[in-house]
């Protein structure tokens, strides 16, 4: 019984390699069909803007060549993956998968010049409010509650930055606005703590909530008193020094507050979560909260407060699309950001600086179809537009069934009398 | 006879008349008295309120016109809403009703302008096309998660954003753009494509049209399927559980994509009914969020599509009166966006009903 088990898990092994080595050695084909056939030219991509201290040399690459060495590359390692079965086959995937974007972008910018520094940066800042929605989600997903009213908190927090910042200027604007997604937060925990509200339906009707109370607002209020909706946006902070260093410099050292703050948020919750008795007691609510009440925590209150910083960080996030980047709020403008980031956190496997580099692919692919609308390809650009989701529905089909969330995810918690 | 012994066993009980149907009463009232609040706190006079309620009531129920207006609004909430009704039964939220109706639509558009076919026989097509390409849709999401359990809510969410790109390049095709435009806009549909309007004879410009028929039959159809089917005791059955289900020798992937799929393929009919009944055409906003108030449909009716049919009415009602609002105290139609989600919170929260109105619940 337990070598024929045995067996057939060795059998399923060696036939999901060969399906991936041959999709992989198809997919190097493809990759050359499409971008490499035909094509001549090089493609430039700038590093640094001549303005800076130190200005690195352009990246020039021939198309046809390079495009042709990356598919080949491909096509090797699938032909690898067949001949040897190895254990571990994520890593070549993940290769392929970074030649093929390489390619991709060889052949947009052939007999172009690209500035890839400028994608990184935009890269780092489109991931901003992507990671910090999936922040807000490991806060509240750690303690059991399922979040799916992010979207809707990160839209109120635009709108109050928006509003306020308006009035009271961009610091107060600011406050206000994590307030304000702190108290979408506490109405999401009362509904699924307190009332026992299905979480997922609850926070479905926090998004419908917000969205039609801001496009409400947005209408009755902003569009007859347009000096309510231009709020003073952050700027840039270039930290001393760092700044100078030549791509990674303007990469990750020249954004405003938002991006710095958000990595101060991930190292915060890493350290909060792993490192002290209050991160133990909020996993410990997330993975057996009867458990956790027999050793004299509260689950309720645990719950609550979680959530709570959840929809803080989730209205600070919400400000970003304002005050970090426009000034000004429109209706929708989080475009599914929110729900983006949850899947981030999925990829992330409810780890914070997991969820900040499965953000970053995902602020890559925002990037990517918006530099990419400048290339002028012939991809026309609703393709492209639709490129973060198409990541988000790979990510979340193809990661899903290795990630485990919290134990007792999606379960009101009854307290025993 | 057998539905009738049911319902009478459903209302024998005093808790069960309650749930369904005094909650849901409360639940609009308190919903609808939330929004007029939040006007008068937005800065309205109380004049504008109450002229805004009094529009709501008129526009939705006073007069044959918007009875009409009631029902035509009504009739893509219905289809979608058993939908989502289905998808519940079987555990699913399916959040991807809008992405379904937008491919519907599409659908039905490109086999409305195209083909000059017979009356009945082009409308027939031009409506199962629609539940056709609304149904394919469907069936990505429900098959992505019972092949990688990967959660339906993100991927329907994910497959409306592409949707709507998807409609945006469609209608700048130049074989479907309409000639000598240069804002999207499809072509219009062929006369023959168009669902008749049942009130024709009374007034021509009463818009209710056979799409609301056909919706009283499906919420038939989706009666018969979800209690009385083989197919529709293996959807409760994996809404239920879907550990013990596999136990009854049900196999949950292929029971999931069945209902994912009937979802998809009602959203699908609400589109085809949209363009054939009312607009004639697309345009980028023409599936108007009927998918997103399709969800508290769905709700509100607690998943039965009895249930559906009057929350459908209702639905359809607050936006007949919604429109009428808009035009006589030029209150944003968002203000329905608000109560439809208040309805939601309200009905999910049975508790905090029965907590506010002790006295109602003795």
């Amino acid at each position: 019984m337990n070598t024929l088990n045995k067996n057939e898990i060795e059998n399923t092994k060696s036939k999901r390699s060969k399906i991936i080595g041959l999709s992989l050695i198809f997919f190097g084909f493809v990759i050359y069909l499409f971008f490499g056939l035909g094509i001549e030219g090089q493609a430039t991509f700038r590093l640094s803007r001549p303005t800076d201290p130190f200005a690195l040399p352009n990246l020039i690459l021939p198309a046809h060549s390079f495009i042709g060495l990356s598919a080949l590359l491909i096509a090797f390692f699938g032909g690898r993956i067949i001949m040897k079965a190895p254990k571990n086959f994520t890593i070549f995937v993940a290769l392929s998968f970074f030649l093929a974007i390489a390619a991709f972008l060889v052949w947009a910018t052939a007999g172009k010049s690209f500035s890839l520094t400028g994608m990184l940066q935009a890269t780092v800042v489109r991931a901003v409010p992507i990671a910090l929605a999936a922040m807000a989600g490991i806060m509240c997903e750690r303690v059991a509650v399922i979040n799916i009213g992010i979207e809707g908190m990160l839209l109120a927090g635009a709108f109050a930055g928006a509003l306020f910042g308006s009035i009271f200027g961009n610091l107060i604007g600011l406050v206000l606005a994590i307030l304000v997604g702190g108290g979408f937060g506490f109405i999401l925990a009362a509904l699924v703590v307190t009332f026992r509200v299905d979480q997922i339906i609850a926070g479905v009707a926090i998004n419908i909530f917000v969205l039609g109370i801001t496009s409400f607002l947005t209408s009755h209020l902003l569009k007859s008193n347009p000096e309510l909706n231009d709020a003073p946006i952050f700027k840039s902070i270039d930290i001393p020094f760092f700044s100078e260093i030549p791509v990674l410099g303007s990469v990750f050292f020249k954004h405003n507050i938002f991006v710095y703050f958000s990595i101060f948020i991930v190292i915060v919750s890493t350290y909060y979560l792993f490192k002290t008795a209050y991160g133990l007691r909020a996993r410990a609510v997330g993975e057996h909260p009867k458990a956790a009440e027999t050793l004299g925590i509260s689950v309720i209150r645990t719950r609550f407060n979680h959530v709570i910083i959840g929809g803080m960080i989730a209205g600070f996030g919400g400000a970003w699309f304002t005050l970090g980047s426009v000034g000004r709020f429109d209706e929708g403008m989080t475009g599914g950001r929110g729900f983006i980031g949850l899947a981030a956190m999925i990829f992330g496997r409810w780890h914070p600086i997991g969820a900040l580099f499965a953000a970053l692919v995902f602020g890559f692919a925002d990037s990517l179809q918006q530099k990419l609308a400048i290339l002028r390809t012939p991809i026309p650009s609703e393709f492209l537009a639709m490129a973060p989701y198409l990541v988000t529905i790979i990510v979340v089909a193809g990661i899903v069934g290795n990630a485990k969330p919290p134990q007792a995810i999606g379960k009101a918690y009854v307290k025993e009398n | 006879m057998k539905f009738f012994i049911y319902l009478s066993n459903y209302f024998s009980n005093r808790e069960t008349i309650q749930e369904i149907f005094l909650i849901p009463v409360i639940a609009t009232l308190l919903a609808i008295f939330l929004g007029l609040l939040l006007l008068i706190v937005s800065g309205s006079s109380t004049q504008i309120a109450l002229t805004a309620l009094v529009a709501l009531f008129t526009g939705s129920f006073g007069s044959l016109s918007a009875i009409s207006e009631t029902f035509t609004a009504a009739t893509p909430l219905i289809f979608a809403a058993l939908g989502i009704a289905v998808g519940f039964r079987a555990g699913l939220f399916n959040i991807g009703a809008e992405g379904q109706i937008i491919l519907g639509g599409m659908a039905a558009v490109v086999i409305g302008f195209s083909f000059q076919l017979p009356f009945a026989i082009h409308l027939i097509i031009i409506l199962l096309s629609g539940a056709l390409f609304g149904a394919f849709y469907a069936f990505i999401a429900g098959w992505l998660k019972a092949t990688t359990g990967a959660h339906e809510v993100i991927t329907t969410i994910m497959l409306n954003l592409i949707a709507y790109r998807l409609l945006d390049f469609f209608l700048r095709m130049p074989a479907i753009q309409k000639e000598g435009r240069n804002d999207p806009i499809s072509k219009s549909i062929f006369e023959t494509a168009e669902l008749p309007r049942i009130l024709y004879l009374l007034d021509p410009n009463l818009r209710v049209h056979m799409g609301f028929l056909i919706a009283i039959v499906a919420v038939f159809f989706v009666y018969w399927l979800i209690f009385h089917t083989t197919i529709g005791y293996e959807f409760r059955a994996v809404g239920k559980s879907v550990e013990a289900s596999k136990y009854g020798g049900i196999n949950p992937a292929i029971t999931i994509v069945l209902a994912m799929s009937i979802a998809g393929l009602l959203a699908g009919l609400a589109g085809a009914c949209q363009i054939a009944g009312v607009l004639g055409r697309a345009t980028p906003g023409f599936s108007a969020g009927i998918g997103f108030d399709a969800i508290a449909v769905a709700l509100l009716g607690r998943a039965h599509p009895i249930g559906v049919l009057f929350a459908g009415i209702l639905f359809g009602a607050l936006i007949a009166g919604g429109r009428a609002m808009q035009v006589s105290a030029n209150v944003s139609l968002d203000l329905i966006t608000v109560i439809q989600a208040l309805i939601i919170i309200f009905i999910a929260a049975p508790i905090l009903i029965r907590k506010l109105f002790p006295w109602i619940f003795k």
